[in-house]
């Protein structure tokens, strides 16, 4: 009984109206607590002393390791909504996978970005094609071969699905990248906070980096509920042109009405 | 170049992209109401909208 009720909870939640409900009562706290961290990280990242070999470019690493971890749990959240599209055919699993594509892209090129900007005063060069900076550069191209695809398709339900399979096929790079450093030998060095035994980091330079990271997270949250409040009034506009068009189409008078 | 030069460069793209990505979330959301706003005000609701049983009331 108190099963099938928790089941009837959820699925209400995951209603498109509930949602937009929901949407517009988080985001404006969602939009300050993530404010308040970025203030707070970038005074901690800007008030710390430089390490003692990589001097103060070690502050690079606060924006750099937040967004190529973003961009690993933006291609999970995509996996697991693709999989509420195949199992449940959920159309809210559906706009998370498709509204969270460009987002992952973005953190992917910021994360490839600063990388490269990191990577030129610490290896004397801007790129190299070892395990870990290739697999996250795949990872680039497939976020922009899902957003291309999706937009190539005119019916979402049909684009929706054929995505999510392929979101699905590309899981398999997120264990390659995170595990690159351990199976191949890479210019990148070996996970150094996330890893067994506990983070090797001083925790003068965790405490900014754990701040930094949680004001992306809180970012991409935020940006991503609105992108799907966005992709919901999206398909409500076309649908109810679609639903306009054929009133015009049984009442021919509706159409110079509608003109003006 | 100086390393000031590589950390400016750093928190300058990260910066960007991120402001790019909150306006074009806003910009197009501004767009979406605008849009619903103007097929409302020709009388074009959707069905569920215009049901006359009000949601989460007593049936």
């Amino acid at each position: 009984m108190s099963e099938s009720l928790a089941i009837t909870k959820l699925s209400d939640l995951a209603n498109p109206t509930r949602f937009l409900g929901l949407a517009s009562r988080v985001l404006p706290w969602l939009s300050a607590v993530t404010a308040i961290l970025f203030a707070a990280g970038l005074y901690l990242s800007f008030a710390g002393e430089g390490d003692y070999q990589q001097g103060l470019t070690v502050r690079i690493m606060y924006v750099h390791v937040p967004a190529a971890w973003l961009s690993m749990m933006c291609y999970t959240v995509m996996a697991l909504s693709a999989i509420g599209t195949l199992v449940w055919r959920h159309p809210l699993a559906d706009v998370a996978h498709k509204t969270a594509a460009p987002l992952g892209a973005a953190f992917t090129l910021i994360a490839l970005a600063t990388g490269s900007l990191w990577g030129k005063p610490m290896w004397g060069t801007w790129w190299v094609w070892d395990a870990r900076l290739t697999s996250v550069f795949v990872l680039f191209l497939m976020y922009l071969g899902l957003i291309a695809l999706n937009r190539a398709m005119d019916d979402p339900g049909k684009a929706a699905r054929l995505c999510a399979i392929l979101i699905l096929v590309g899981f398999v790079n997120i264990p390659i990248i995170k595990f690159s450093v351990d199976w191949w030998n890479t210019l990148h060095q070996p996970a150094s906070v996330i890893r067994m035994g506990g983070s090797s980091i001083d925790g003068s330079f965790l405490r900014p980096l754990l701040v930094m990271a949680l004001a992306f997270t809180m970012l991409f949250f935020t940006l991503h509920i609105a992108a799907m409040r966005n992709e919901i009034w999206r398909r409500r506009v076309s649908a109810q042109r679609r639903m306009a068009a054929r009133m015009a189409g049984d009442k021919p008078g509706l159409t110079t009405e509608m003109s003006t | 170049m100086s390393h000031t030069f590589y950390i400016a460069m750093s928190y300058g793209i990260a910066g960007l992209v991120s402001l790019c990505l909150i306006g074009w979330v806003w910009l197009d959301g501004r767009a979406r109401r605008r849009e619903l706003a103007q097929l409302e005000a020709a009388g074009i609701r959707r069905r569920s909208a215009t049901s006359p049983a009000p949601e989460g009331g007593k049936a």
